[in-house]
Parts: structure tokens; sequence; C-alpha cells
């Protein structure tokens, strides 16, 4: 009935094969003609396994501290009317649009020990800019966002009633958040820190100048795919990579599961 | 627990949504809230709740005034229209809520708590359904949740916002009788809003009529359908016929001619008749009757309803005869009210 | 709330226990709870973007405003807009095309599809780099052979599109399919039985009804081509003046401790950043959108 199915599904394949589709095909290929001896000779390098584990819990942590505080600016953008209000609900989309270049920078000097904060933590010795420290400061900057734009439209629907009927029933306000509102988020707050989680793992630009990159201990996965790139050794850049990629669509898939359990089981997705 | 309400004023920015509302409520009762939608009723139990607070007067549960306390500490079982249950809790954790917010001295044990959900998941008939989440549940059974959610915390009285709204004709009839059953049993002081009035006449003990932030009326079904109070009450419940008319010299007068309709307590004038269609005789001749033109007939339900054209200006009036009567269009009929009332015109 | 809050006074019956919504929060923990968010975002939000201002015009503004009209930092920002009016249109037809196909038509796989194309938001942006030098370096098959035809892809202007278009594909597509599927056939069906040919259609009936959220999925879009750091620095070799897009200049100048010139470089970015900023609110309020960039 509608014409133009044939050409914009034809063009629509097209285009996602030859720029996406191949080009991640390519990096699967590569690292399966490495062999699997010399690809977990490469993996398990043990700069490779401490840029993993750093790159994972400086995230898991960051994506925590979002999903607290996230809440938290969900919860006043949502329910309270103050002056500011809505410069504030815009400004949370900062990190969607600064370039993650200017924001390393940017927090770079807040963070240094000359810089804006660092000086005053200096003299007690506080290193936060060139430490594991630096990089949660750094991803927390890039995932706050995705925490509250996810929690934020489901506490919007929210209905007052469910509320009511639990201080009918005698609950405190307090019981009433932590035991009704916040479970019944749930699904949203996961999805918000897989989604903060997912980004941070694969976070470059932000992290690279406040991080030190000092290997075995400031050092994330993905400056060391660049790292082995500039050497050349793309062998070495390719398993990591492929490491990383595995990793994204597990996150992926968790975030999909996350959903369905929810729908299926609340009757709403996250 | 008698439920006492006096006085109360409810003004929500400029609008009165409550106006010297003044109800008592016996203990045991089951009270219907009936009145079209603005009418004050959700508002009242609301206020009843403490889910609101009035802007004057004061509401009492026995002897205790409960205006002074908040919503957790009236013990108010309410049934909300869209239910609100809690949708990532199962149905016993829904049940058992209540009783687990409870603060640790009064709280009963856990075992004791899920004794008491099911029990009373028993009592609502939705046993071996505990483990489902409200999404896996039906309309009705999702209302039966929340009544029983409601009785868990031994309430003193239980309120109910349209608790059939949601549901259709069937499940709502099914669920109306079983709800007089639990009523029945549990013994509970419960008021309930519709705007249902077929569900109130049969449901209720008593009939309070709302309108307009006003109590119009209380009193039994028959009280309620067979002596309407007010021109609001005749209209908004069943169906009414209203003729204009003149009271004069203790006789009910239409245009030239009474109509054999004593008035002698009425004030002389002009007034409005109200009557039942169905609450009528047929005359014969017509020495003191109200004659018409039959200007439509239809078939409701078990009976016939005729539309009349009435005096000169052609008033239109609707009586219902037995179905089998045989009225053609145009043919005159004279008829006479049972039971009526006189309100003065406006 | 404000209101019960200011009706305390008038609350009769009971003048020693004020009545509390029991939906809301008691003011102390109301006020505590903003100024909680308050300070968090003002930290970690705020803070880095005065910074970028602060330091940009540390020396005062000359000296800024000459650090971004040095030749380097020109030709940055001519090949930053080079890059992103290539990228944006490029992901624009795409765009269009993929929610045309997905939203007017059903087929099997409807579901995987959307998910492929929002596959590279999930994808680091390290590896969008690493994908291409894979297929374009000078070991791989494609690199030499495009090389022989004099086609320089890999630390060449290519790559940087190439790089910049995977890392920006789904923004306007994702925009663009919620939105035509709420929208139906319905009025396109009507145009064209009527007598409109399927281009007519689209012109005439489909692209009114989504020009807010297009013009939206452009912003956006545009917004992160031109801000697009780590897949871009994998694949630029930053030949100055050549490869080294305004976010490379601004890693450039940093490292060689140009700061004040690297904050001028960056603040231009800010400011890129600020209008998305302002405009986005702006198309929110007109075509009705509350929920911000939906996560990604």
């Amino acid at each position: 009935m509608i014409p133009g199915f044939g050409i914009t599904f034809g063009f629509t394949i097209f285009y996602l094969s030859l720029l996406i589709l191949i080009p991640l095909a390519g990096l699967g290929w590569r690292s399966a003609s490495l062999g699997w001896a010399e690809f977990w000779r490469l993996a398990t390098d043990p700069r490779v396994l401490a840029a993993l584990r750093t790159s994972f819990w400086t995230s898991a942590f960051a994506a925590t501290v979002n999903v607290v505080f996230g809440v938290i600016v969900a919860w006043v953008l949502v329910r309270y009317r103050f002056p500011g209000r809505r410069l504030i609900d815009a400004a949370v989309d900062l990190p969607f649009a600064l370039p993650t270049a200017v924001a390393g920078i940017a927090l770079t000097a807040i963070y240094a020990p000359n810089g804006w904060i660092g000086q005053w933590l200096q003299p007690y010795d506080i290193r936060i800019a060139y430490t594991p420290t630096g990089i949660v400061i750094a991803l927390i900057f890039i995932g706050l966002p995705f925490v509250v734009r996810t929690v934020q439209p489901v506490m919007e629907e929210i209905s007052r009633e469910v509320e009511e009927a639990a201080a009918t029933l005698g609950a405190n306000r307090f019981q009433t958040v932590w035991r009704v509102i916040l479970p019944g988020l749930l699904p949203a707050i996961l999805t918000g820190f897989a989604l903060a989680f997912g980004r941070a793992v694969g976070e470059y630009g932000s992290v690279l100048f406040i991080a030190g990159n000092i290997p075995f201990v400031s050092e994330i996965a993905p400056l060391l795919i660049v790292i082995r790139l500039e050497e050349f050794n793309y062998a070495a850049a390719t398993a990591i990579g492929a490491i990383m990629l595995v990793l994204a669509f597990v996150v992926l898939l968790t975030i999909n599961l996350i959903q369905a359990w929810s729908r299926r089981r609340f009757g709403y997705g996250g | 627990m008698e439920l006492r309400v006096n006085s109360i004023d409810k003004t929500f920015s400029g609008f009165h949504a409550l106006d010297n509302v003044s109800l008592d409520i016996r203990s045991g009762e089951l009270i219907a809230l009936l009145g079209p939608s603005g009418s004050g009723k959700t508002t009242l139990l609301r206020l009843i709740a403490g889910l609101d607070f009035p802007t004057g007067g004061a509401i009492h549960f026995g002897d205790e005034d409960a205006s002074k306390k908040s919503v957790q500490e009236r013990n108010v079982g309410f049934v909300f229209q869209h239910y609100a249950l809690f949708r990532h809790m199962n149905v016993l954790d829904n049940i058992g809520f209540g009783l687990k917010v409870r603060p640790a001295a009064t709280r009963p044990p856990k075992s004791e708590i899920r004794r008491r959900a099911l029990e009373l998941l028993d009592l609502v008939q939705l046993s071996g359904l505990e483990k489902r989440f409200p999404n896996q549940l039906s309309g009705g059974q999702r209302q039966r949740v929340a009544l029983a959610r409601a009785l868990a915390i031994e309430p003193k009285v239980l309120l109910l916002d349209e608790p059939f709204g949601a549901l259709d004709a069937q499940v709502r009839r099914d669920l109306r009788r079983w709800l007089r059953e639990i009523h029945d049993r549990t013994g509970h002081t419960t008021v309930f809003v519709t705007h249902d009035q077929e569900e109130a006449l049969e449901l209720a003990d008593r009939v309070v009529v709302m309108s307009s932030g006003r109590i119009e009326q209380v009193g039994s079904a028959d009280d309620i359908y067979d002596t309407p109070n007010s021109p609001f009450v005749y209209g908004f419940i069943g169906e009414s016929s209203r003729l204009p008319v003149r009271v004069e010299d203790g006789q009910v007068w239409l245009e030239d001619r009474t109509i054999g309709l004593d008035a002698q307590n009425a004030p002389a004038g002009p007034a409005e008749l109200y009557f039942r269609p169905h609450d009528i005789d047929v005359l014969e001749g017509c020495g003191g009757c109200i004659a018409g033109t039959v200007t439509a007939t239809r078939r409701v339900e078990a009976r016939r309803r005729i539309e009349l054209a009435v005096g000169g200006p052609g008033h239109r009036v609707e009586i219902e005869l037995p179905a089998d009567s045989a009225v053609a269009e145009g043919t005159r009929i004279a008829f006479r009210p049972r039971a009526w009332k006189l309100f003065p015109a406006h | 709330m404000a209101d019960s809050l200011a009706l305390q006074g008038s609350f009769a019956a009971t003048p020693e226990t004020p009545f509390r919504d029991p939906t809301g929060e008691s003011p102390v923990a109301k006020w505590v709870l903003i100024s909680i968010a308050v300070a968090f975002l003002a930290l970690v939000l705020f803070m880095p973007l005065v910074a970028v201002f602060a330091e940009a015009l540390r020396r005062g503004w000359q000296v800024a405003l000459a650090s971004i009209v040095e030749p380097d930092a020109l030709a940055s920002i001519k090949l930053t807009l080079l890059v992103a009016a290539i990228a944006v249109p490029a992901n624009l037809v795409f765009g269009v095309a993929a929610a045309w196909a997905i939203a007017k038509f059903e087929f099997k796989g409807k579901a995987f599809l959307i998910t492929l194309i929002d596959l590279p938001f999930s994808v680091s942006p390290v590896i969008a780099g690493l994908v291409y030098v894979l297929l374009f370096n000078a070991q791989s098959y494609f690199g030499p052979l495009l090389n022989s035809y004099g086609l320089q892809i890999l630390f060449a202007v290519p790559g940087v599109v190439l790089a910049t278009i995977f890392v920006t594909f789904p923004f306007i597509a994702r925009e663009l399919i919620p939105l035509m599927q709420d929208q139906g056939t319905g009025d396109e069906e009507a145009a064209i039985s009527l007598g409109a040919s399927g281009w007519q259609a689209f012109r005439l009936v489909t692209l009114p009804n989504i020009k807010w959220g297009l013009l939206y999925g452009v912003l956006l879009c545009n917004a992160r081509a031109m801000g697009e750091f780590g897949a871009v620095s994998v694949v630029s070799g930053r030949l100055r003046g050549e490869t080294v897009t305004m976010p490379l200049q601004v890693e450039i100048l940093y490292n060689e401790y140009h700061f004040v010139a690297a904050f001028a470089v960056a603040s231009l970015l800010a400011v890129l950043a600020l209008v998305t900023l302002v405009l986005k609110a702006v198309l929110e309020r007109v075509y009705g959108r509350g929920d911000g960039l939906r996560g990604h």
C-alpha cells in the first residue's frame, strides 16, 4: 500500500552493514584468526588484566554513586518546585552535550594537585587527579544523565494513589519511600546503572587527562587499546577490543533482560 | 465504630467542594455516598480517611476527634478506585504490608502476618494466588486483593472509592453481592463512594445523595426512591417527570384546570410537580386529571414508556404502562400521579 | 504541597497538629534533598563548565582569542565543521530511511534491527576507531587496495568522517523511529489513496509531522559529531592542519602545556554544548518531549 519499503529497507541494511556490522565483524574475525592460544596469551597479559580490572571497578563505583545521587536529583526534579528547577533539569544533559575531551581537561583543572579543589586537598595528602579516584570522578560526570533520564520518567508515572494507599495502611513517609516507591523504581534504577556502567567502561576522552595513566594503577582498558595501536601492535589491540566488545554486549543483554523481566512481572519496562 | 461528620467545609483554591456537611454513621452500617462527579463525595471520603484536611468542621471516630490524627494514625481501610496495589509485591506481601510497617512493639511476628494474610486471601476467595503479582491478576481479582489489604490492618472504618468503577458490568454485579456478604461477616462500618445509583440502592443500608458539595438526602433505598425530597434527587435517581403547575385554594392547577391533587400545605403560587412515570393511575374520563396526546412510545424492559404532550404549550411528560398496552400516537390519555411532590418553581 | 502549607493556619479543627500531605515530605526533608541535589550538581556539572571558561580567560580574552585564530586552531575548526557537514546529513538520510522502513511496514526481526541500529551507543568510541584501523591499516586487505587507487582512509579525513559517522550513527534514527511508529500509517495511506506518490506523501504528510523530532535528532547528532574524541583520535594520526579536529586540537595543546590555548579552543566546544542544551530545551517545549535524551 505505502511504497518505498524495498528501497528504504535495502538502504538501511546496506548502510548499517557497511559502516557498523562489517567493521565490527572484522574485529571478531581478526581476533578469531589470532588463534585461541595467542588470544589467551594477549588477554591474560598482566597489564591488560590490570587495565580491565581498573575499568571495571571504577565504572561500577561511579555508576553506584550515580545511582544514589541520580535518584535524589530525579526525585527533586520530579517532586519539588523551587527556583532554578528548569535550569537544573536542562543542565543534567550537559555531559551528553559537552565533548569528553573538554570535560577531561576541565576536571583535571579542578582536581589536579594545584587545581581549584586539588590545592585544598594537597596539604592533607589527598590526591584525586592521576589516581583511580580521578577516573571515578570523570566517570561520575559522564554517567549522571543516564541514571537521571532513565529514572525520571518512571518516577513521574508513580500514581499518587499508591503512596496514599501506603499511608492509609499505616506506613510513615520514610517507609512509603523505602518500601513502596524505591522498590517500584528498581527496574529503572538497574537499567540506569547498567547504562551508566556500560558508558563508563568504554569511556576514553574524559578519563585520559585526569587518570595519570600509570600502568597497573590508573590505566583503563580503552587507553591500553590506543597505546597498542600507536605501537602498531594490532594483535594486542584486537584482543582487548574483543573483550571490551563482549563486555558491551553483556551490558546490552543485561539491560534487555532487566526490561523483559520487569515487563513480565510488573507490567512496565525499566 | 461510629462515625460523625460535623459541619465539614472544604474549599480548593476558591472552589467550594464541601459546604457544611454533617452526617452520622452508625456502627456497622454500610453507607453509600452517591452523586454525580463533582458532587464532593470523593472529597468527603478522603477527608474521613485523613488523606486531605477540611477547611472547617470536625470528624469523630466514636468519641475520638479524628481530625487531630494523621492518616497513618486513623487506622482506616481505604480501597482506591484503581486498586493502588504495590506492583512490585506479590499478593501476599501486598496484604501483609500494613502489618509489616507497624512499629516493632505492635508488629505481629512474620509467621503471624503470613497466617493472617492467607486467611484474608481465603476470605476474598483468592486462595492459591498468593504468589501472583498484581499485573498477573484480573481487575476483579485486584479489587479483592485491595480489599483484603485494607482489612488486614483491622480498620476502624472501611472506605471504598468507586470500588467497582473500573470493572465490566457482570463482574461489578458479582463483586457487589460479594462485598455485601463480606460486610455482613466482618461487620465493619463501611462507606463507599459511587456514581451508580443501582449499586448504591442495592448494596447500602443507607444512601447519602450528594450534589454540588451538599448532602441532598440521607435514607434507605425505599426512602430515596419513594419519597425523594428535592428535584435533584427526583432527577438523579430513577426516572421522573416534571410539570409546571400552580397552587391555588389548596389545589394543584395545570393551566385553568385542577388535576385532582390536594395541596393543602403547599404555599400558593407557581410550582413544579414531580412524579415517577410508573407511579400513576390511568383514568377513563377526566374530572381532575392530567391529559395529554401521545407523541411517542417505546419499550423499556418490562414496561412501555409513553411520552405525552400536556396542556397548551405541550409540556412533555413520561408515564409508564404495562408492556401490552396498545397505545397509538395521537391518542389522548388521562392519568393522575399516585405519589408526587411539589417544589417551588425557580 | 505549597497549598497545604499555606493553609495550615486556617486549619481550624487541629491547630496543634498541622496537616501533612501524606504523599509529600516534611519541609525539612524537602530542603535537605534539594540542597543535596543542587550541591552535587554544582560540584559535578557546573564547576567543570565554569572551569573551562575561567581557565581560558586566565590571561585575558585577547590571549584566548589569539589562540583560537591561530592557523592550526582555525584548521581544526574547519575540519570539525567539514566532518559534521558530512556525517550529519549521511546519518540523516539513513535515519529517515530506517524510520520509514521500520515504522511504516511490518517485517520479521524488526526489534533485532532496532537493537543493531542502537549498537554504536553501547560500543566504546575507541572500539569504533579500532575497527576501522583493523579494516584499513597497511597490513589489511582494504587499506593497500584503496591506497593503490589513491584513496587514503586511515590517518586522513575519510577515516575521521567514518569514525564520526559510526559514533553518531543512531541519533537521528532512534529519534524518528518511535515518533513515526506513534503516528502510524493512516495519514500516508490517505494521501496515497488521494493520488499522491510515495515521495509526495513523505514530503507533504510525513515530514511536517516529524520535523521537530528530526531537528532534535540532528541537533544531538551534530553535538556529538563535533565533539567526538575517542574514535577520531584513534584514526586521525594527528597530522596538524590536516586531520586534527577541535577536540584533538584541545588534547594536543594541553599535552604541550599550552593550557590557556587548550581551554580557549575547549571553551568554543563548551559554547557549542550550551547552545545545544538551550536549543534542546526549546525544542522539547515546542514538541513536548520531556524525557531528555532517553539515555544514551
